[in-house]
């Protein structure tokens, strides 16, 4: 029954380290991208705050695949915006992908976080101002470290929805575990519940790990109040 | 008291859902005797396809019906079913289908779970490339070539595995993105069975716009899924493919679903799968 594991034809590790590579990159922007989105949410701008939350709510209400097709049919081929990849198709898809993700995920990172803004007490953000500090002195020394450490659980289920969500590159052709997943399907037909079976797996493998770490981190990190 | 609401809604589900299903139980087994669940493709232009307004057109389509006919099944008894290329082994064997005609090649690992009847109709990996380019003559051109075809499917993994390793090769959703791709020049050429490449080269949207370059990279003889062990079946579907063949209703399906496009059809397969 698994014997199309043992035939040499499916690089099943390799897949599953480009997932794991899209997912690293991914969740590294999006952290990035969701924090700038936060901070936009609570600017005292309203420029900013009108950009972060039409931009949030209309992102994160867009399904993933159209965000991640329309990079590569609208963004690439319509457009030729290849990120620098240069002509290879696996490095192009790769880097479109990962723009998708960071866009859609970074809305959910921004949301969590703003979230955990709200988790301090308003005193601490006047005692800061009462100091003379400027909102981002406030922001960055002040409420984000209080912030990040009460959202990490959240932040978690953020991350591992991502690992889940990068299955979608194999819409615009990234090497990853769902490609391969529907490669060993079109050939392997009799063995249609071990191939998912074993895909499957591997996601288990990728996600609950980091949701046992990520959950003692929380607990330890927590600011008690 | 609200307990007993519960309670006799839970009941009065239960029961309901009982007579339905001997209800369902019944009329399934009369709806059996006298309608046939056929699996085609639903999306593949020129072999099988679900236009919008519901209808099903394709040479695949025009076998499955010459079939259904000559098992005893008027036009109005057939049901198609959509049976997309993963699944259509288990369509087959969970009886959902009664057989499956949808471009499906005839090999061994599949005839491990499902039988076969014919072959009906011999294809070949093609390439689909841009009306006025003539830089592909032979395989090995692919090589320093931008290539475009669905993801996992089997003409894809052909290229990346023999036909030209060194290919850059872009996998997408569907046929469409890649023959956006091949219009808008982010591809030199698209690749997979020539009887759908040529379906879609026929379509009034894209009518002389691309051309099929006419390589045979593989051999695809198409046939007809069927339950495994069910031979009084296969032989019945083979002769009604025989018949198709000799009263000339072969040949005309074939010129009316794959002639507008200029495809040229191998001569009708020999029947080899035969119990």
């Amino acid at each position: 029954m698994f014997d199309f594991l043992s035939s040499g034809r499916y690089d099943l590790l390799g897949a599953f380290w480009v997932t794991v590579q899209l997912t690293f990159y991914s969740a590294i922007g999006s952290l990035i991208w969701g924090t700038l989105l936060a901070g936009m949410r609570v600017s005292p701008v309203p420029l900013l705050r009108a950009f972060g939350t039409a931009y949030v709510n209309l992102v994160r209400n867009t399904p993933l695949t159209i965000i991640i097709v329309a990079s590569s049919l609208g963004l690439y081929q319509t457009l030729g915006i290849a990120l620098g990849a240069g002509e290879n198709f696996d490095d192009i898809g790769f880097r479109l992908a990962i723009l998708g993700m960071v866009v859609y995920t970074g809305t959910f990172v921004c949301e969590a976080l703003r979230s955990g803004i709200n988790t301090v007490p308003v005193g601490q953000a006047e005692a800061a101002r009462a100091m003379g500090l400027g909102f981002t002195q406030v922001l960055t020394l002040i409420i984000l470290p209080q912030a990040f450490r009460s959202v990490v659980a959240p932040l978690a289920n953020v991350l591992i929805a991502l690992t889940k969500n990068t299955t979608v590159a194999a819409a615009i052709g990234v090497a990853e575990a769902s490609l391969l997943m529907k490669e060993m399907l079109e050939n392997e037909t009799q063995a249609l519940f071990a191939v998912f079976g074993v895909v499957a797996f591997g996601f288990i493998v990728l996600t609950l790990p980091t949701g046992l770490l990520l959950g003692w981190v929380a607990k330890r990190v927590a600011v008690k109040r | 008291m609200k307990l007993r609401k519960v309670s006799t809604a839970v009941v009065a589900v239960a029961s309901l859902s009982l007579a339905l299903s001997a209800c369902g139980g019944e009329s399934g087994g009369g709806k059996k005797s006298d309608k046939i669940v056929i699996g085609i493709k639903f999306d593949q232009p020129g072999m099988g396809l679900k236009t919008q307004d519901g209808k099903f057109t394709g040479f695949d389509v025009d076998v499955a019906r010459y079939v259904a006919k000559e098992l005893g099944y008027s036009e109005d008894k057939i049901e198609f079913k959509q049976a997309p290329s993963a699944e259509r082994e288990n369509l087959i064997s969970n009886g959902d289908v009664k057989f499956v005609a949808g471009t499906y090649t005839i090999n061994d690992k599949r005839k491990a779970k499902v039988d076969f009847a014919g072959p009906y109709f011999m294809a070949h990996q093609d390439l689909l490339v841009r009306k006025d380019d003539n830089s592909i003559t032979k395989v090995e051109d692919l090589n320093s070539k931008k290539l475009c075809s669905v993801t996992g499917s089997t003409s894809a993994q052909n290229v990346k595995e023999k036909l030209a390793p060194k290919a850059n090769l872009l996998q997408q959703g569907g046929y469409s993105e890649c023959l956006n791709g091949l219009e808008n020049k982010t591809v030199d050429a698209l690749t997979t069975d020539g009887t759908i490449l040529a379906g879609y080269a026929a379509q009034k949207e894209h009518q002389g716009k691309f051309k099929l370059v006419g390589l045979k990279m593989s051999d695809e003889p198409y046939g007809i899924g069927l339950k495994k062990g069910d031979k009084d079946l296969q032989s019945k579907i083979n002769a009604a493919l025989e018949k198709m063949q000799k009263d000339g209703s072969w040949k005309k399906a074939v010129d009316a679903n794959l002639g507008p496009a200029n495809y040229i059809a191998d001569p009708a397969p020999a029947i080899t799968e035969k119990g």
